[in-house]
């Protein structure tokens, strides 16, 4: 895991080249003990960089990326008297305990997968005699924020490779170590992690995000690919993507819907992060050029031309981190969700008021765009801190909707009508 | 050779009776490595000193979760409980920092690396000060070996931070401008 190929960086590199030349430069005047506060004006980010477009002011400097604490909440500890839903829906603790808890899968047995980010495990919530526990069911992983199941296979994602465990609901005790399907897959850190699912095409979606905040890549990054669910067929199905962390198809259309990410540092309220719909493999969904569908980017956009990308079908907030969204095709709650989709926002790092940090539901028009947003569930936001940040959204077979927090490692579970334990 | 030491140190420090002694006492195996007073003298090792208490409660957490791995660490973290992690990260916060050197160090190579840093913004997520935040850690007066070899890792990746921060700044550094960056950030006043 200690090879990476920085390869198709010959911009990058010219970057550096540019920065050298510039700094032998500097070291040639005569040298003076820099002083703080009499700085020289700095030299323009390298190409790139993760801070392009970052202002150099006060509100600015108070910005940068959120870091959850590594340690899991204890269930005492979880913000759950904080959280509201709307009138007549309920939200429970479900499980708790698993460090950086994200995407989630649902076995065909009613055990909850879920991946972690930040630490190296897959665990399972399992369902057995009436009472749930949590199991580490892989570890040692890198990165493995990505799960799905079909027909009593588990598939995990990891960094830069995709696994499976066969029959992992009849193993959970002792389960075999994940098998590789593919991995031919860049190795960035910079949204490398990736969300998975299969379609009702029966094939495995798997996402390679752009490698870095609003750069130039090769044909490999800034994409959706789709492959058979041995790994092998991979083929591009979604251009011009830049972090998408998660997608779900419409129950009545059949056509995948995704969120993507905004880039940062462009200002406080754009670009919104999109909702996307995919009408025919092969689209080009227009980063790092064209955002939001109407904003030609800054630096990489000149030339181009925002009719020549497909738009987004609903925009969801600058900088919110819209994360994993799922349809609801359950009954339990009322006729209004129906075919909605469900999406958490994780929240954002860069804009000086946060926004997101919840999950919202957004109703769709009969030609499938956007109607509404609406928030579901809220309360994870206090005084511009976070106390929980959601990730991903999964229905439970009773219509129930649980909901993954990364900050305090839990799961809980939102329900409709009279309070109840969760069984199903 | 490091391993019997390690053993033996934590063995001192964490196997027995922990809650009976203080974290003063449980430091000291700490500190053979780490220096007394919050600043090292050890090669390649980090000083602790005034340190962000949430960065070091996440490199704890990774090293016993062998996430980042140096092996004497990984050994001394692995029978920490979640709160020796808290306990260790908040001590460690409250040693004082390491201090500014005394002279002004090399102009050339301190105006090569202040306008690298300034360049790359390296202050705005480790403050102006370079004095940390949160899960941001304090740089300033760090050793500049220890600078070096973590930029480098970070780089090359064989050094895996919690999320993708630093590989990602790392990404438009290139290696020959580390050097020129660590002792600008060691000797910063
Ligand atoms: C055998 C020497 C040794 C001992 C003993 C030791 N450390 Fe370390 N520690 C190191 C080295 C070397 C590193 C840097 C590893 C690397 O290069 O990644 C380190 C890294 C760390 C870090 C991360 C610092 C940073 O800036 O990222 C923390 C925190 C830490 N040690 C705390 C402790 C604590 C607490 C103890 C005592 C319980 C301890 N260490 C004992 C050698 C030691
Ligand atoms: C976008 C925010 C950001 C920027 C910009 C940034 N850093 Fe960091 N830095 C971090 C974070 C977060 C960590 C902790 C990463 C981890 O978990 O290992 C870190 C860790 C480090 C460490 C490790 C310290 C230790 O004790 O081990 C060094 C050294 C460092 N940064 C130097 C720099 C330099 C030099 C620059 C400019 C070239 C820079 N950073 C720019 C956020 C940033």
């Amino acid at each position: 895991m200690k090879k990476h190929s920085f390869a198709p960086r010959s911009l990058l590199l010219a970057g550096a080249m540019l920065g050298a030349f510039t700094l032998s430069a500097a070291a040639q005047q005569p040298a003076a003990a820099p002083a703080a506060g009499a700085a020289p004006a700095a030299q323009p980010l390298p190409p790139g960089s993760p801070l392009i477009g970052r202002p150099d002011n006060e509100a600015a400097a108070k910005l940068a990326p959120v870091a959850p604490p590594p340690l899991p909440s204890a269930p005492d500890k979880l913000p759950l008297a904080k959280l509201k839903v709307p009138a007549g829906f309920n939200v429970e603790v479900y499980a708790a305990g698993m460090a950086n808890a994200r995407s989630l899968a649902l076995g065909d047995k009613g055990t909850v997968f879920v991946g972690s980010r930040l630490v190296d495990k897959v665990y399972a919530i399992v369902n057995k005699d009436g009472k749930r526990s949590v199991k580490v069911i892989a570890s040692g992983l890198y990165r493995p924020n990505g799960v799905a199941f079909k027909d009593g296979t588990l598939y995990i994602a990891e960094l830069s490779k995709v696994s499976k465990i066969d029959k992992i609901e009849d193993n959970l005790d002792n389960p075999p170590k994940p098998t590789v399907i593919y991995d031919k897959l860049p190795k960035d850190e910079a949204h490398g992690w990736k969300f998975i699912a299969i379609g009702p095409d029966n094939k495995l979606y798997v996402p390679v995000g752009q490698p870095g905040n609003n750069v130039l890549h090769d044909a490999d990054h800034g994409q959706i690919r789709r492959m058979n669910l041995d790994g092998s067929g991979a083929e591009v199905y979604a251009l011009g993507v830049r972090n998408s962390v998660g997608f779900d198809w419409n129950p009545e259309t059949k056509q995948m819907y995704f969120t993507d990410n905004g880039r940062d540092w462009l200002s406080e309220t754009v670009p919104e992060d999109e909702l996307n719909r995919v009408t025919k493999a092969g689209e080009d969904f227009g980063a790092p050029f064209c955002y939001q569908g109407n904003i030609i980017d800054q630096e990489l956009g000149w030339g181009k031309n925002c009719k020549d990308y497909t738009a987004p079908v609903g925009l969801m907030g600058p900088h919110t981190a819209s994360l994993g969204m799922r349809f609801y095709t359950g009954s339990q709650f009322p006729k209004g969700y129906k075919n909605a989709i469900f999406v958490a926002r994780h929240g954002s790092w860069n804009k000086s008021q946060k926004q997101g940090g919840d999950v919202v539901v957004v109703k769709l028009n009969k030609d499938g765009t956007a109607k509404s947003m609406e928030p579901f569930l809220t309360g994870f936001l206090e005084d511009n801190k976070y106390v929980g940040r959601p990730v991903d959204v999964m229905l439970l077979k009773d219509g129930s909707l649980l909901v993954s927090d990364d900050w305090n490692g839990a799961v809980y579970r939102v329900s409709y009508g009279k309070p109840k334990v969760a069984n199903q | 050779m490091h391993k019997t030491i390690i053993a033996a140190l934590a063995l001192a420090a964490l196997s027995f009776s922990a809650d009976a002694e203080t974290i003063q006492e449980r430091a000291v195996a700490c500190f053979a490595c780490h220096g007394e007073h919050g600043t090292s003298e050890t090669e390649n090792t980090p000083s602790l000193g005034g340190q962000q208490a949430p960065y070091a409660l996440i490199q704890l957490f990774m090293f016993r979760e062998k996430l980042r791995v140096f092996e004497p660490m990984n050994e001394m973290a692995k029978p920490m409980t979640d709160d020796d992690l808290r306990t260790f990260s908040d001590f460690i916060a409250t040693l004082p920092k390491p201090t500014p050197p005394t002279e002004a160090g090399d102009p050339a190579r301190m105006a090569r690396g202040q306008a690298l840093a300034q360049q790359n913004r390296c202050n705005s997520c480790h403050n102006t000060d370079f004095s940390g935040k949160d899960n941001v850690p304090r740089i300033a007066n760090q050793r500049e070996d220890y600078l070096a070899k973590t930029l480098a890792e970070y780089k090359d990746n064989s050094r895996h931070g919690y999320d993708a921060t630093m590989a990602d700044v790392m990404q438009t550094v290139a290696k020959e401008q580390i050097g020129d960056l660590a002792y600008y950030v060691a000797h910063f006043r």
